[in-house]
């Protein structure tokens, strides 16, 4: 028996949602393996969402100050390593974020705990634990071992696991305090800003006519935009398609754009990566059209066609003119 | 500015039917076509922005077999000084033991600021620039989506979720892990190539880099893969593109979407 750790994610006074999902699977694993759960906080003084988490972990451990009140990275480093090392932890949960990823691995290194990063399942065998990964861009799925360690570290997919509360705890509030040689950070929280926004919205589209990097060129855009108008449809688009300047950021949808929640979501040339579909959950309807019957796309699209894309985007065309 | 950038060749899998090998630990990669990491091409581009504008030298490095000499020579044309390979011999390293690697090598080379990737696009674990920066004791930031350096601190840009960006100042040296789109990573002609091949391009064998096997041994194994469990997946509309059309049409109006 052991204890599993939770670190929890937190941003501008809100848990997020990725803490939600390691602490329902965390509850799980707990159960089996007769641990106990510890959610670990660290954030500004006087936060409200405590008392969010704490009936969902056996204790709250609670570091407190302005110097974390935002992510910094080698300050959470610095607190988690004596924290880990205190403790021992058997299982470290952290989400697979941007954040998760900024730290996960420095803990690693630290404390010589063993790392497996972005897993979409975890279970315990013999005592140790085991993960399962998605590789080259999810159309292969690997189980993953670790070497004998006293404790372990995972960082999560954020979707893999529920956000709903599974079993009942007392969370008991422990408050830590902040060791006087922490040393000063290296890097500084200056501001959050918002580069998302812009003309068109489109997370309030019925109809998002979408184009991934399958499009091929910028010059193929104007034609698919025009489609979009045709189908009486927003234009939204994958990461490549922004990040090649094809369109503008406010376009895109995934977990480093927009989530979006139309009737229908209709995918031209788009693979279906994690941080992609992630935005499309919230769909009613997912058509894929593409030409790789094997893209990962059509695991959670309704409706596939497995064709080029240019041909359906102008027989659909043709049907409208 | 003495700029180090780290990058992988990785194989292509789109619009291919990965198969697995028989041993269960890794896909067949006989048929496969190669080129650089994504997110690394975006890192030797910024690593190249650099040294544009502060001046200084752009070193590549890899560990990996003489194949993977192609990404160096890639990032040579690009505009990279020096290219360094680390041979690995038959050793599998996991990405634990190429950060080791990587460190071992940049610790003896001048460096300022050390780019990797965010992530490689077969494996996506994302771990290699984060472990090599506390491995290097560095400063760091992961997905980085701009930097401007000036003096001893840089300001860079951090993505988070949902369009919003983390402005952080860090102290020089640094690694920092580039995001996709960070810039517009340069084109790179056969001749730039051809061109590049008097560049310096050197290859360290991993027994010259005075480490342990144990120093080696990996934190994680591959146990098995396998390919992705038959779900109910899409309902296929089969037929000829004008068919298809008729019933994504059909598909709409029940969805209740109006034109
Ligand atoms: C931290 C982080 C955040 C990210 N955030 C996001 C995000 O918010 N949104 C996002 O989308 N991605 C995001 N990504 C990137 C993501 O991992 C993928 O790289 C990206 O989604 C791939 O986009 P794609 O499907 O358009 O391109 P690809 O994966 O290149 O897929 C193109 C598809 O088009 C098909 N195709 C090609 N030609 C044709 C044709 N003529 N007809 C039909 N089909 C064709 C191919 O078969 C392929 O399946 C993020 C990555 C990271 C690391």
């Amino acid at each position: 028996m052991s204890e599993i750790f939770v670190v929890v994610e937190h941003r501008n006074g809100e848990i997020r949602e990725i803490t939600y999902q390691l602490l329902w699977k965390a509850d799980e694993l707990c159960r089996k393996g007769s641990h106990t759960l510890t959610a670990v906080v660290l954030c500004g003084e006087k936060e409200n969402f405590i008392s969010e988490i704490n009936d969902r972990a056996d204790r709250v451990i609670l570091f407190e100050d302005e110097r974390i009140k935002n992510f910094n990275g080698d300050l959470y480093k610095e607190l988690l390593v004596r924290l880990i090392q205190e403790h021992k932890p058997i299982l470290t949960l952290i989400g697979h974020t941007p954040w998760g990823m900024d730290y996960a691995p420095s803990i690693s290194i630290k404390t010589g705990y063993p790392l497996a990063t972005d897993c979409v399942d975890v279970i315990f065998e013999n005592g140790r634990p085991k993960v399962v990964r998605q590789i080259y861009a999810g159309k292969i799925f690997s189980r993953v071992a670790f070497k004998d360690s006293e404790g372990y570290l995972i960082t999560v997919r954020s979707g893999a696991f529920s956000i709903d509360k599974a079993g009942e705890h007392k969370g008991e509030v422990i408050k830590k305090d902040i060791p006087p040689d922490l040393p000063t950070a290296r890097r500084e929280f200056v501001a959050f800003e918002d580069a998302g926004a812009g003309a068109i919205d489109i997370t309030q589209a019925d109809l998002l006519v979408s184009i991934g990097r399958g499009v091929g060129e910028a010059d193929k855009v104007p034609a698919m935009q025009e489609l979009a108008n045709l189908m009486g449809g927003v234009l939204s688009c994958s990461r490549p398609v922004v990040d090649k300047n094809w369109l503008p950021k406010y376009h895109q949808v995934g977990t480093s754009g927009k989530s979006v929640k139309p009737k229908v979501y209709l995918a031209f040339g788009i693979s279906g990566a994690f941080q992609h579909v992630a935005g499309i959950s919230g769909a009613g309807c997912v058509i894929a059209v593409n030409k790789d019957k094997k893209a990962p796309i059509f695991r959670v699209a309704d409706f596939g066609v497995v064709d080029d894309l240019f041909k359906v985007a102008e027989a659909l065309k043709a049907k409208l003119a | 500015m003495e700029i180090i950038v780290c990058v992988k060749r990785v194989p292509l899998t789109q619009e291919v039917d990965l198969e697995i090998n028989p041993q269960k630990t890794d896909i067949r990669r006989d048929m496969l076509a190669y080129s650089i990491n994504e997110w690394d091409n975006y890192a030797v581009e910024e690593a190249i922005v650099l040294k544009e504008k502060h001046g200084g030298n752009v070193v590549a490095v890899t560990v990996g077999t003489e194949e993977d000499e192609e990404v160096l020579r890639r990032s040579l044309a690009m505009g990279a000084d020096k290219a360094i390979r680390v041979d690995p011999g038959n050793l599998l390293p996991d990405s634990f033991g190429i950060a080791k690697i990587l460190a071992q090598v940049i610790r003896g080379m001048p460096h300022d600021v050390v780019l990797t990737g965010v992530q490689a696009d077969d494996l996506n674990e994302g771990s290699v620039g984060t472990m090599l920066a506390e491995l290097l004791d560095l400063a760091h930031a992961a997905v980085v989506t701009g930097v401007t350096a000036e003096g001893e601190e840089a300001t860079v840009r951090v993505e988070l979720e949902g369009g919003v960006e983390e402005v952080s100042r860090i102290k020089l040296p640094a690694l920092l892990c580039i995001q996709t789109g960070i810039n517009e990573p340069r084109y790179v002609s056969i001749m730039g190539i051809r061109k590049a091949a008097k560049k310096e391009l050197n290859v360290v064998k991993i027994e010259d880099l005075s480490l342990s096997r144990n120093d080696l041994s990996p934190m994680t194994t591959v146990e098995e893969l396998f390919l992705p469990p038959e779900t109910e997946g899409a309902q296929f509309l089969e037929g000829d593109p004008a068919t298809v059309a008729e019933e994504i049409l059909r598909i709409l109006k029940e969805k209740g979407v109006k034109k």
